[in-house]
């Protein structure tokens, strides 16, 4: 056997090696995005796979609400509103119907108030429902979406009996609602508690304990408490970070401190806890939907105040002072008295706030909405920060960013 | 649960002549101080043990054009979770000279308050890390919510104020 001549290896010393130039890409994610759900961008540095920072370009869809306001009676911005959070829009609609009715001085009565419970928690069902699912489809599992969606419909179906629409709602009126609830209503809503239950564990069994939902969320996106309150993170974001701040405990509204409801807390403020808070605030809306019905006070559903609430329609035809409102009110003559109102509601995503001001015209001298979307969301670069791609649109996925609202 | 007449006291006492017109429109208190004392006042409540009000809950500004030297007011509204009680504080500025302390070092959440308030209304916040545009273009060359920008064309006659009680 010839020798075999090894040769010398001719590896460079590390001195000798081209210096690596450490280069970042540039990750547009969105305007139009699937997993932005809404037009909204954000700008990426990425390393590789992991996030080095992030900057984010919202405004997409800006609409001026607050302008518009300034030139509206207060009736018409109602159907500004439920523009904001269009996943929950009777929130938005009852909310500054409550924030109106502070400012002219109008008591709503006990059944009026029932209801708005009703409508605003099952509207706070279907906002959950919509970001949980969602969740589980950024994960993969597409099944429990299209599962849950049908019964989305149902209390659309609810919402449709009550006031006619579907999604933009324009639900009630300064000083009530437009009409009691009818027989069907009442009986969609019975249906709807019997029926719910059983589609929302089924939800629970397909994602809760499943391990690949849990790899992927848990520690996932985590804020840390301190952090989140100074961001100004209100509802299920909050309280998944650890602080049980719910508005509809701490400053009761149309009578928010008759009903029964526990507030879930989180721990680690992460994806998996976010996604849990709102399953169990889904449970305990469905505990409130279920006091209102059962213990719904009788008597009238709308205030009385004639200057401010529409008379019955047969009214208008018979009697001339019916037709005098009738006509002030829908030309938007009424005047209010000057003041300055700041009301908040618990939105599905927080504390959604309406700071109005009035000078004593027919429309807002200011109005200013206080969003939740638009408050939280400039901590979402600080919480994917050196996650990696794949795990950022799991964050934002359960911060429930809604474009409308973050733009207004 | 504090009231907030204790509140209004304690303020009075640390802050003197440089906190004034407390009044309490449907129950919510509200003061107005001045530029230079805003942060103090702010990081006073903030930081003290009795009021802990840790929480910004928004920031936004109003116009006032006949006022004049007081044309622009910034206003904030914060949250105590701890004693629940909210708090709203407003500052006049001149549009002469419309500059006002950035709140972000107190607040994360003040960033884009702050930016949208400059925006809509042009007021500048000094020390703000990145004061930008943030709902309108970047190009855009007025500020949209002052009150001589209409939102109706100006040569429509059916629109006139008188129609809407001004």
């Amino acid at each position: 056997m010839a020798d075999i001549e090894l040769l010398p290896h001719n590896v460079p010393s590390q001195s000798e090696l081209p210096e690596l130039v450490e280069e970042l890409t540039t990750l547009n994610l969105g305007p139009t995005h699937p997993a932005t759900h809404g037009i909204f961008q954000n700008i990426l540095k990425m390393d590789g796979e992991k996030i080095v920072s992030g900057e984010q370009t919202i405004g997409y869809i800006h609409r001026a609400f607050e302008k518009i306001a300034e030139r509206r009676p207060f009736y018409q911005i109602t159907t500004l509103t439920d523009r904001m959070n269009y996943c929950s829009s009777p929130i938005n609609n009852l909310g500054w119907h409550m924030t109106v009715e502070k400012l002219l001085g109008v008591e709503v009565p006990k059944r009026a108030q029932y209801i708005r419970v009703l409508m605003m928690e099952l509207a706070r069902i279907t906002d959950h429902i919509i970001c949980n699912s969602i969740l589980g489809v950024d994960t993969g599992a597409f099944t429990g979406f299209l599962y849950v969606m049908q019964k989305r419909e149902e209390v659309y179906e609810i919402y449709e009996e009550v006031c006619g629409a579907r999604l933009t709602t324009n639900m009630g009126r300064l000083g009530g609602m437009e009409r009691d609830l009818s027989n069907t209503a009442i009986r969609k809503i019975k249906e709807f508690i019997k029926s719910f239950p059983p589609v929302l564990r089924e939800l629970e069994k397909l994602l809760n304990r499943n391990r690949i939902f849990m790899d992927r969320t848990i520690n996932v996106g985590p804020i840390s408490v301190d952090r989140a309150l100074s961001y100004g993170f209100t509802g299920p974001n909050l309280r998944a970070a650890g602080l049980d701040y719910d508005v509809r405990v701490m400053n009761p509204y149309s009578s928010y401190e008759d009903f029964e409801f526990d507030v879930p807390v989180g721990q680690n403020g992460d994806t998996y806890d976010r996604y849990m808070v709102r399953n169990e605030e889904m449970w305990q809306s469905l505990r409130i939907v279920e006091q209102a019905i059962n213990n719904l006070p009788e008597g009238p559903y709308y205030a009385d105040a004639p200057e401010y609430y529409l008379p019955p329609k047969n009214e208008v035809y018979r009697n001339m002072e019916a037709l005098i409102y009738h006509f002030k009110i829908v030309m938007g003559e009424i005047d209010a008295p000057a003041g300055e109102v700041y009301h908040a509601v618990e939105g599905g995503n927080g504390e959604l706030g309406f700071y109005l001001i009035s000078d004593g015209g027919r429309t807002p001298y200011r109005l200013h909405f206080r969003r939740p979307s638009f408050i939280y969301y400039q901590a979402y670069p600080e919480m994917c920060k050196g996650s990696s791609l794949s795990d950022a649109i799991l964050t934002m996925s359960s911060l429930n960013v809604i474009a409308g609202e973050l733009d207004a | 649960m504090l009231t907030n007449q204790e509140v209004a006291e304690g303020l009075l006492e640390k802050f003197g002549d440089q906190v004034f017109n407390f009044e309490e429109p449907y129950g919510l208190l509200t003061l107005s101080t001045t530029r230079e004392e805003i942060i103090p006042v702010m990081e006073f409540l903030k930081d003290h043990k009795n009021y802990q009000v840790i929480f910004l809950t928004d920031i936004t500004g109003i116009q006032y054009p006949d006022n004049a030297g007081q044309e622009f007011v910034v206003v904030y509204h914060m949250h105590s979770f701890v004693h629940n009680f909210r708090i709203r504080i407003k500052v006049a500025i001149p549009e002469a000279d419309i500059h006002i302390p950035t709140a972000t070092g107190l607040f994360a959440s003040a960033n884009w308050m702050e930016r949208e308030t400059y925006d809509f209304f042009g007021i500048l916040f000094d020390g703000h890390p990145n004061l930008k545009r943030i709902l309108n273009i970047e190009e855009m060359d007025y500020f949209p919510m002052r009150k001589e920008y209409p939102m109706e064309d100006a040569t429509r006659e059916d629109k006139i104020d008188a129609l809407f009680g001004r």
